[in-house]
């Protein structure tokens, strides 16, 4: 087991107003799961990311990581459970940007107390298995945003954490740049890397195995992808729509043929 | 050990840090470096001066004393000049009562016609002296011999000339043995006293003719004749401890009740010297508030651009925490940076100082001979900026170790 929480209550508190952003939430992430969590904006996905992360720490309830009470960590205790057993992808990247993407893949090894020895080396493995070995010397403004995410998922990856968090990692990127960073969780996945990942798109969620959704701070439903009554009505359309879109394709390619001399 | 180890790479880190911000560093430390070049720059002056004027007193004599009789200025009306006048008994007095002082003579100076041959002087200074007098001026004979305690007590008609007296009575080089006219009377050339150099500091400079003659012989020969005497200290450490016993053997001698004030006076070259150490100091430390002033400005600068760079930097020290760095090891980067900042500024201020001294020592060689900046300045320069950087890089560093996270990744 890797992940188990009870009961996570999270209040926000502006003033006198009281934001319950989680109310209640019970969860448990086994070892090697794929998971996707979706909810509409403000469901409170970022807020259970971020304790899920040891970033940010319940109002009330119990989160147990690999065993470990964290809901009773101090802020140092919390910064080595960052730094061993969670690897994080922003939305935005969060890269140094006069860095190397090398010496960026090394900034968890720098806090680190047993790898920092062999640093170097873990930041080019890690860089190596997101498909970026060419691209160590670059600095993120001279990357893609895909190469940009990649580098970030090397980051969150170049610890050998127990799990792997990613909230909205497909969010700044266009829907091709979007297939190629789901290809390469899919193949973390495979590798036996546990993955939980907040999306707001349904075909990013469909390569999950199980989709967690969030409504108003509590969990309205979890299954595995293939029984999600929400995932399989947006499959149906999907296909439909790609149906449609391959007819028109095709009647497209027989005028231009019909057109051709 | 993680945190020694980023400790060590965050002064890499900072030193990247100043030489990619070089413009706003220099502005920025700009106070501490004033700050340590201008005291740098005094403590060199300081030693300049404080060399110059020891080497001045050393060849002076620092274990001088002289002694004189002092009407004060409110029994000017009922005493005179020759109420006060040293006697021969106190300096004997002095001789024998007092510890401290290891050597004394009287020393009588007059104005006397001198004859030698057909050549006449008009009022040569002729001085009387004891033969303790050569140790005590430090001027022995180069020719002859000096006096000896028999010239004193059968009151011989001898004399010492030195080389200005020989060269304006137009003597042989070497007139030992020759016979000269002091006031009419014949006195016998037993020796020629080196003439010392005094330096333009005590009003020396071009030598003057000298004679002298044996004390008694002096006092035959004008009984009213002023009587200075000049003592010599065991010790320079004696100086205060020794003016104290002249003054009681002197006051006993004279016999003056407590309410009455000292018919005398006592120099003596040690506390003159101890007077001017103490206004050197007086003046470092003058040099020192001034900087521990400029320290405080530029540690408000320092402060001021460590917030900056922590708000400016508020998503990488969110980053940071993100990926595992601990409160502490934030703080540590921070009061690295800080500290780092301030003790460049520190060096460079040292160097500035140090280019300041040597050009002062350049442009004045001769006063400023010695100024040298002493390690010790150094060390405590470079140590004060760098507690500088602690101290007021720490509420910066404080305020970075304590950010939230995920406030820190949502700041823009
Ligand atoms: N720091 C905060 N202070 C106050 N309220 C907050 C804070 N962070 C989140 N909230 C509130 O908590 C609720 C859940 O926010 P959260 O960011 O978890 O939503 P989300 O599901 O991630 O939404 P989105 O899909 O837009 O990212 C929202 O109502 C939000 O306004
Ligand atoms: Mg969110």
């Amino acid at each position: 087991m890797t992940i188990q929480i009870k009961q996570l209550q999270k209040i926000y508190k502006i003033g006198v107003e009281r934001v319950h952003a989680l109310r209640g939430v019970d969860l448990t992430i086994n070892k090697n799961e794929f998971v996707a969590i979706m909810g509409t904006s403000g469901s409170g996905k970022s807020t259970l990311m971020n304790i899920l992360g040891c970033l940010d720490r319940p109002t009330k309830g119990a989160y147990i990581l690999n065993g470990k009470p964290t809901h009773k960590m101090n802020a140092g205790q919390l910064a080595s459970v960052r730094n061993r057993e969670i690897g994080f992808v922003f939305q935005s990247f969060e890269l140094l940007p006069r860095q190397t993407a090398l010496k960026n893949v090394m900034l968890p090894l720098v806090y680190s107390s047993r790898n920092w020895l062999s640093a170097r080396r873990l930041a080019k493995r890690a860089l190596e298995r997101v498909g970026l070995a060419e691209r160590m010397k670059h600095k993120p403004n001279q990357l893609s945003g895909g190469q940009r995410q990649r580098v970030a998922i090397a980051r969150a990856l170049v610890n050998e954490p127990s799990i792997l968090l990613a909230d909205e990692p497909t969010g700044n990127l266009d829907s091709a740049t979007t297939a190629e960073i789901i290809a390469l969780f899919k193949q973390l996945h495979d590798e036996g890397q546990t993955i939980v990942i907040v999306t707001h798109e349904e075909d990013v969620a469909g390569h999950a195995h199980r989709i967690v959704r969030l409504r108003d701070g509590r969990i309205m439903s979890d299954h595995p992808t293939d029984e999600d009554p929400i995932h399989r009505e947006w499959m149906k359309t999907a296909a439909a729509a790609m149906g449609e879109l391959t007819a028109r394709d095709n009647a497209a390619a027989s005028v231009t043929v019909e057109a051709a001399p | 050990m993680i945190f020694f180890r980023v400790l060590f790479q965050t002064v890499f880190l900072a030193l990247g840090q100043i030489w990619a911000n070089k413009m706003r560093a220099i502005l920025t430390t700009l106070g501490i470096i004033i700050g340590v070049a201008a005291v740098i720059a005094v403590v060199g002056a300081m030693s300049g001066l404080r060399g110059f004027v020891l080497k001045e007193f050393e060849t002076f004599g620092a274990k001088k004393m002289y002694i004189w009789g002092w009407v004060p200025r409110e029994l000017r009306t009922t005493m005179s000049w020759s109420d006060v006048r040293i006697s021969l008994d106190e300096v004997e007095m002095l001789q024998n009562h007092a510890y401290a002082i290891d050597l004394i003579t009287p020393t009588a100076n007059a104005r006397y016609d001198i004859t030698a041959g057909r050549v006449t002087q008009r009022g040569a200074l002729v001085t009387g002296i004891w033969p303790e007098w050569h140790e005590i001026e430090n001027r022995s004979v180069t020719r002859g011999r000096p006096f000896f305690r028999i010239d004193m007590d059968e009151r011989r008609q001898v004399c010492l000339v030195n080389d200005k007296a020989i060269e304006e009575l137009e003597l042989p080089r070497d007139p030992v043995g020759r016979f000269i006219d002091i006031k009419g009377r014949r006195f016998l050339i037993i020796g020629i006293v080196e003439t010392k150099e005094t330096s333009p500091m005590f009003g020396g400079g071009d030598s003057q003719s000298e004679v002298y003659i044996p004390f008694e012989t002096s006092y035959q020969m004008n009984p009213y004749n002023w009587i200075d005497c000049i003592a010599q200290l065991r010790d320079p450490k004696l100086a205060e401890e020794g003016r104290e016993e002249v003054r009681f053997v002197l006051r006993k001698a004279r016999g003056l009740g407590p309410e009455e004030q000292d018919t005398f006076r006592i120099e003596v070259l040690q506390s003159i010297i101890d007077q001017f150490n103490k206004m050197a100091a007086g003046i470092t430390a003058i040099a020192g508030g001034v900087v521990s002033i400029a320290l405080l400005v530029g540690g408000i600068g320092i402060m001021n651009i460590m917030l900056v760079s922590v708000s400016e930097r508020t998503r990488e020290i969110g980053l940071r925490k993100a990926v595992g760095a601990r409160p502490a090891i934030i703080l540590n980067q921070f009061l690295v940076e800080a500290v780092v900042l301030c003790l460049v500024g520190g060096l460079v201020g040292v160097l500035l100082g140090q280019a300041a001294t040597l050009g002062l020592r350049l442009s004045n060689p001769e006063a400023m001979e010695r100024a040298t900046v002493p390690p010790w300045a150094i060390i405590v320069a470079v140590a004060f900026s760098g507690a500088t950087g602690v101290i007021f890089g720490m509420f910066p560093a404080i305020k970075a170790a304590r950010l939230d996270p995920i406030e820190a990744l949502r700041h823009e």
